[in-house]
């Protein structure tokens, strides 16, 4: 343990303190170019515990997670299981010592079936597979554990939450004893997230030692019997006991200082709709991408659109944004047409856009800051760099975005700052002065500090009444920023709310399709 | 006009449909892992070359195949080693691959020109089989590596589908993170199935010269061959069974040019003819690869990405 770190105990531990350890790490270091991702950690976990690792973006969890199950290798310190020094060279080593690991991003072929994920890389497996038999013995054990799975289903077909599931099964099909989940509620709707701890609640019982990984207060007390803070690499501090945990002690653990991520909803009125979407439906081979879609945004109006992953959210900001033609139905900006008129129009009608893909879409990622933002001025045969430079340098330092010069090169910022270079580039306008900015998850991936200048950002462009059209699977973030959420569900508009009405369980409930209530 | 001419072409095609599933088997186990190894003519050449002069030295036309195939596997694992291991550019690659192929095979070929094979492979006999009309001549006359690389290419599509390395191998060409988070080696896959590739390359390269061309014609020996196997992966979806009749096909379209000519059938410009088989490929592939095309479904995910752990 640090210097900085301090124990807060209180009420007595569920699982006891009896329990073994099953696994502990002690003083490890992991540093990456330029960064130092863990700083001598101490960690352990008992049998049959779950011990939550909270920090924010960055702090360094999922390093640690990947060093305890053979992912990467700590630069210095050990680890322990069962009391006897281990080295896990490999996940497989990791696998051997009934460590697993289940991924923020999902290690899942999408073309395999179910069973076919959960026994790949499986030591005893014989040379010819036998479908049946290996669907019989992948569901044998999941149902042992009560998660219900289909073994002979496509992976690719499945919801988020059932991707879950699978992951977790080849974790104990493996014979895990300590799995390591990170960050797992992060793709969960509301209904999904209570499920998951019935099933983490299920494998501690059997004796299973749980990681939990999470940057969700709420979420953490309910679930954790002893909780482990990260910051910047370091432990900031210990707290044991479920249920009973102070938030704010954790929360001020986690963050270093008082932050405040909430913004002021618009309490100004709103003008004229600047967006303008009328039954706009998008079909692709046959299948309903988005139906019947209709809203508007108006100046001065954040909103939200919610949703899982894969509901239609991209389909709909890149028709939006002229990327794509709709099947029916029409989309004008400033009461400008600009369906089937392409990217051009729209942006000359005053959009902005932020895609989801920073590097992908946003931004070339081998191009220079200023390059970039050459990319949606109005351009000449001849690139005049010297007229844009002014700018770029006001941009960069208005924007705080951390960069040598104007000349740095984009792939080399971190996600935050190039989400700033983005923000930079749409909010500053190009063709037109922007009127509409239509964002997709804006925060993600980025740490808190980044988190904090992005929303504020947002609510700057609003203030300056800009139409804000905010796409999110964070349903936090738009409960806490948009004036008017909308969940999107299936390609269809399945809920609509008022912003600081938006009660939880009801949004949560909705994107899951459970509900239809209040369907716009 | 003559039955005949269909009956001898159609054969024809099953033959040099042989060359074209060896090839093309090889760049779908590449590519099945995930490699995109362009340089099939290139191999092709060189492996050809290379079985000429063994067989031509030992008097023996299986050291000549097994030579070929040894020269494919070894000239795909330079494609391996600069891809896999030093994670290089595999369109740059693939295509020096050719150029260094091409170039070699004229070089070693040199001693070769207006050579002929002392001894060729023989067609098998099936007795009266083979005098069955039509169907005889077309199915029961070829030699044992036709045959042979027929029931490779079904048992492939077996290995593929239905066993445990098959399921690695193609979750390596998808999802190569996923079988690393495994703890199975994404290198070691990528280049066995490199290797393995080659060799298939190598022996088609093999047979197209020992049983076919008997004499060498430098880069005319192959003529593009390579290419038409590489688009073949594509026209087949990356399954080995489909492979077998896009490759009758592309043979057909291959040998029908000489039969028309052999049959003095003249009103199309032999010239016109000749381009048919590459313009067959460039409509298949045009056709077959547009967006949301179905065949396009069976493509490995992450083929040509070289796989690197830290990249998240
Ligand atoms: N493979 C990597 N290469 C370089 N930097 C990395 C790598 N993985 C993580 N980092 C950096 O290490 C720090 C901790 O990251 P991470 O462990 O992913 O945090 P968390 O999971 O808590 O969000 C971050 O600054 C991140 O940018
Ligand atoms: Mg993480």
């Amino acid at each position: 343990m640090t210097n900085t770190s301090h124990e807060v105990v209180k009420g007595p531990h569920h699982s006891g303190d009896a329990a073994p350890i099953a696994l502990s790490a002690h003083s490890i270091t992991k540093r990456f170019p330029g960064v130092l991702a863990n700083d001598s950690v101490d960690f352990d976990v008992r049998t049959g515990e779950v011990h939550t690792l909270l920090g924010e973006n960055g702090a360094g969890k999922s390093t640690l997670a990947a060093m305890l199950c053979g992912l990467y290798q700590p630069d210095s310190g050990y680890l322990l299981r069962n009391g006897q020094q281990i080295s896990l060279s490999s996940p497989r080593a990791g696998l051997q010592h009934g460590i697993a690991m289940v991924h923020q991003h999902f290690r899942l072929v999408e073309r395999f079936s179910v069973a076919e994920n959960v026994v790949l890389g499986s030591r005893n497996l014989s040379f010819t597979l036998n479908r049946k038999s290996i669907d019989e013995k992948v569901a044998a054990v999941a149902e042992s554990y009560g998660l219900p799975i289909d073994p002979s289903a496509i992976v690719g077909d499945l919801s988020v939450g059932q991707r879950q599931r699978v992951e977790i099964v080849k974790a104990l099909y493996q014979g895990a004893e300590i799995l390591l989940l990170d960050e797992p509620t992060a793709v969960l709707v509301p209904a999904e997230v209570e499920k998951l701890f019935e099933n983490v609640h299920a494998m501690t019982a059997a004796g299973k030692s749980i990681v939990f990984i999470s940057h969700k207060l709420g979420e953490v007390v309910e679930i954790s019997d002893r909780v482990t803070v990260l910051r910047g690499g370091r432990v900031t501090g210990h707290v044991s006991g479920r249920g009973s945990t102070d938030t704010k002690e954790l929360a001020r653990l986690m963050v270093g200082r008082d932050i405040n991520l909430s913004t002021q909803r618009a309490s100004h009125a709103t003008g004229h709709e600047v967006l303008q979407i009328r039954e706009v439906s998008l079909k692709s081979e046959g299948v309903d991408i988005l139906s019947h879609i209709t809203f508007n945004v108006h100046e001065g109006e954040m909103v939200g659109i919610a949703g899982v992953a894969g509901n239609g959210q991209r389909e709909l900001a890149d028709t939006i944004a002229g990327l794509i033609s709709p099947t029916t139905g029409t989309i004008s900006i400033g009461g400008n047409m600009t369906t089937d008129r392409g990217p051009i129009a729209a942006r000359e009608h005053g959009l902005a856009y932020v895609p989801e893909d920073r590097l992908g879409m946003g931004l070339v990622p081998s191009m220079s800051i200023l390059d970039n933002l050459l990319l949606t001025r109005d351009r000449h045969i001849v690139v005049d760099r010297a007229s844009v430079r002014p700018e770029a340098n006001r941009l960069i330092e208005q924007f705080e975005i951390k960069a040598n010069d104007a000349d740095h090169v984009a792939r080399k910022l971190s996600g935050g700052n190039a989400q700033k270079v983005l923000l930079a580039r749409e909010l500053s306008g190009g063709r037109a002065a922007t009127k509409l900015l239509v964002v997709c998850s804006p925060t993600r991936g980025l740490d808190v500090g980044a988190i904090e200048t992005v929303r504020r950002l947002l609510d700057d462009a609003r203030s300056a009444g800009q139409a804000i059209l905010l796409i999110s699977e964070d349903l936090d973030e738009i409960m806490s920023l948009a004036d008017r959420i909308l969940v999107l569900y299936r390609g269809a508009i399945v809920h609509e709310t008022k912003g600081e009405a938006a009660q939880l369980a009801t949004v949560g409930a909705a994107m899951a399709g459970l509900n239809t209530e209040g369907a716009a | 006009m003559n039955s005949n001419i269909w009956v001898l072409t159609s054969a024809n095609a099953v033959t040099i449909a042989t060359t074209l599933i060896l090839a093309a088997l090889g760049a779908l186990f590449t590519e099945r892992a995930g490699v995109l190894n362009l340089g099939v003519e290139g191999i092709l050449l060189t492996s050809a070359i290379s079985s000429f002069l063994a067989a031509d030295s030992s008097g023996s036309i299986w050291v000549g195949l097994a030579v070929g195939a040894a020269v494919g596997a070894l000239l795909a694992g330079v494609h391996a080693t600069l891809t896999v291991v030093l994670r290089a550019n595999q369109i740059v690659s693939g295509l020096a691959l050719v150029i260094f192929g091409t170039g070699l095979a004229n070089f070693l070929g040199k001693p070769a020109e207006g050579k002929t094979v002392a001894t060729i492979i023989k067609p098998m006999t099936f007795g009266p089989l083979t005098r069955i009309p039509v169907l005889g001549p077309i199915v029961f006359e070829h030699d044992i590596i036709t045959y042979g690389t027929i029931a490779l290419a079904i048992g492939s599509a077996w290995y593929l589908f239905r066993t445990r390395p098959g399921l690695e191998l193609r979750a390596v060409g998808d999802d190569p993170a996923t079988v690393d988070a495994q703890g199975l080696s994404v290198a070691r896959i990528r280049i066995r199935y490199t290797l393995l590739g080659g060799a298939l390359i190598g022996l088609g390269g093999s047979w197209l010269m020992l049983a076919q061309s008997a004499a060498w014609h430098q880069a005319a020996t192959t003529n593009g061959i390579g290419w038409i196997a590489l688009a073949l992966v594509v026209f087949a979806g990356w399954h080995p069974v489909r492979l077998i009749f896009g490759a009758v096909l592309f043979g057909f379209c291959l040998r029908l040019p000489f039969t028309l000519q052999a049959e003095q059938i003249t009103f199309i410009p032999s010239a016109f003819m000749q381009m048919l088989p590459y313009v067959a490929t460039l409509i298949a592939l045009i056709a077959l690869s547009r967006p949301g095309s179905k065949n396009l479904r069976g493509a490995p995910k992450s083929l040509g990405n070289p796989f690197v752990r830290d990249e998240r």
